[in-house]
């Protein structure tokens, strides 16, 4: 936030009004018109009715109504917010002691193993998905390769199209994103503060527990928040591995404004996902100030 | 002392264990994709029946693709120069426009972070069907610009800090004005940044399906060609095939970028290892 202050001394009489126009030009343009104004539209779509026009006719609170009062539609969130929920935890716990190796291990080969972990996510995500439909098919992989290694005699079903199939999808799908914000976390640690509680006489398990943790905390929660969010409303994973079983809010909403064609009710839908994504921000926030969020 | 180290290195060796079989697991699904697409059969499963370059030769002289992959470079290319255009205004004004409009412009921009793909498609297909184009070529790169924006914005952003203030003072002192500095100063100096951003916003476009699916008039773009494969199990060799060419091209370009961003950041960190001693 320093650099905001930055020649603040500077006189501002040669700040030509032209030149801060374009400059603020695109991204007013981008900002106001495709974000808050396209958000705003959803908002003001929920609370229409569905007749098949664009914007729907009248004001209701119908399509929320029915949202609250259908349990198919808890169901479907609780089970979203639950494989979205353990897919956050798995890569975050997993992804931990990658980011503490890179930030505190791995000397000259950290620029290449950055790469090497951050790569993955540049591959298409289509493909990654469709790997593990490979891997966990009826004839895939794991299948072939327990039934060669004489483990199974039998090839099981029971791997493609459950929950399960659709958190391990997910959790290997977003693991980069959660490599990188807790990196950053742990590599801006001051080493004064490490060193500081080892010559108090910490254990280095203690120092890990009492200082690196607590302060690596907000990079651990942005990185939950980066993976909770594409994940939630994801609607692909379930349609590839998922089955029935694993429908989750992004598959209901992609219905809405597919086959099912009510769009008000689907914009009603997604309402209530930002709504659930606010709270986990605000969560997120309050536990990032009571970390003293150094971000 | 020496014990505590020696613990800390067992500590790291172990670590680096973990490091490997993590790496492991995310390379092992991607790379069945590659040593499929040489085997000899139509199913994806052990064991490998032999070695084979059929599917490759039926990526050509098939239309449908090509026309789909054509059409996901020239998306690619603008959205991704959308994309940087505003990451570059977007950030520098943010750090040195001083008003609460670039302020709030640039937060809004890193926003899209906290919405899933499949709101941001539906919020542009309603938007783009009020205005009148409907689901269209144009559609998709804006919906890409969005998608591609908080990557760019965070990397012209980083890049713009790491710049010494006092250059840009030097050169608003010296005359310069807004423009001049900004364009003969400022922006050659992040160049690799520019580059890195763009490569980083067209990987993310080129791939990107989530919210494509919403907005893809008649004419489909790769991500959108592999999944209406995907539904026939005749045509999977054919898709690894076209997923290994994906892959090594992306890989290729991501390692570019990666090259790029680290030429930029070279100078300020040389300075900063000097500086210390």
């Amino acid at each position: 936030m320093s650099t905001i202050a930055a020649g603040q001394s500077l006189p501002e009489s040669r700040s030509s009004p032209a030149f801060r126009f374009a400059m603020l030009l695109p991204g007013g343009l981008v900002t106001f018109f495709l974000i808050l104004f396209a958000l705003g539209l959803v908002l003001f779509l929920a609370f229409r009715g569905n007749n098949g026009s664009l914007l729907g006719a009248g004001l209701t609170v119908a399509n929320f109504a029915t949202v609250a009062s259908d349990p198919l539609y808890w169901t479907v969130t609780l089970r979203s917010l639950a494989i979205a929920g353990l897919v956050t935890l798995a890569t975050v716990v997993t992804a931990y002691p990658v980011a503490y190796y890179l930030a505190f291990h791995a000397g000259r080969r950290r620029g290449l193993l950055l790469f090497l972990v951050t790569l993955p996510f540049w591959t298409s995500y289509l493909l990654r998905v469709f790997a593990w439909k490979i891997v966990l098919a009826y004839n895939g992989v794991l299948n072939s390769a327990l039934i060669e290694s004489g483990i199974w005699s039998e090839p099981t079903l029971a791997f493609l199209n459950t929950p399960a199939a659709v958190v391990v999808t997910l959790a290997h799908a977003y693991a980069p994103f959660a490599i990188l914000p807790i990196y950053v976390a742990l590599d801006t640690i001051p080493k004064s503060l490490l060193e500081a509680a080892s010559d108090l006489g910490a254990k280095p398990f203690t120092s890990f527990r009492r200082v690196v943790l607590p302060n690596s905390m907000p990079g651990v929660l942005a990185a939950a928040l980066v993976v909770f969010v594409p994940t939630v409303g994801d609607y692909v994973t379930p349609a590839m591995v998922g089955g029935p079983a694993s429908t989750m809010i992004g598959s209901l909403i992609q219905s809405e404004f597919g086959k099912a064609n009510d769009w008000p009710f689907g914009a009603a839908l997604s309402v209530c996902v930002m709504l659930v994504i606010l709270c986990v921000v605000l969560v997120a926030r309050d536990a990032d100030r009571r970390f003293g969020s150094r971000t | 002392m020496s014990a505590a180290r020696s613990e800390a290195n067992a500590g790291g060796s172990w670590l680096g264990l973990y490091v490997l079989a993590y790496l492991v697991f995310l390379y092992l699904p991607i790379l069945l994709i590659p040593l499929f697409s040489f085997n000899d059969s139509i199913q994806a499963a052990f064991p490998l029946q032999g070695f084979t370059l059929q599917w490759y030769a039926t990526l050509y002289g098939n239309p449908a693709l090509s026309s789909a992959l054509a059409n996901s470079l020239v998306i690619a290319a603008i959205a991704a120069s959308g994309a940087t255009l505003c990451g570059i205004t977007v950030s520098y004004m943010d750090l040195y426009g001083r008003s609460p409009l670039a302020a709030t412009i640039s937060a809004i921009a890193r926003l899209p972070i906290l919405i899933p793909g499949v709101i941001v498609g539906i919020s542009l297909l309603i938007l783009v069907n009020l205005v009148g184009f409907g689901p269209s070529r144009l559609a998709i790169v804006l919906g890409h610009i969005l998608v591609a924006l908080p990557t760019t914005v965070v990397v012209m952003r980083s890049r713009f800090a790491a710049i010494p203030k006092t250059i840009r003072e030097a050169a608003l002192d010296l005359g310069a004005s807004d423009w001049t500095t900004f364009r003969r100063v400022m922006l050659p100096l992040s160049l690799p940044a520019v580059l890195s951003a763009f490569m980083l916003a067209f990987l993310t476009s080129f791939d990107e399906f989530i919210v494509v699916f919403f907005l893809a008039g008649t004419e489909p773009t790769l991500p959108l060609y592999i999944w209406s494969q995907l539904r026939f199990p005749r045509s999977l060799p054919t898709v690894m095939a076209l997923g290994t060419a994906i892959l090594v091209v992306s890989f290729v370009i991501a390692g570019l970028a990666e090259i790029l961003r680290h030429r930029g950041l070279g100078a300020s960190r040389r300075t900063a290892a000097v500086n210390p001693a």
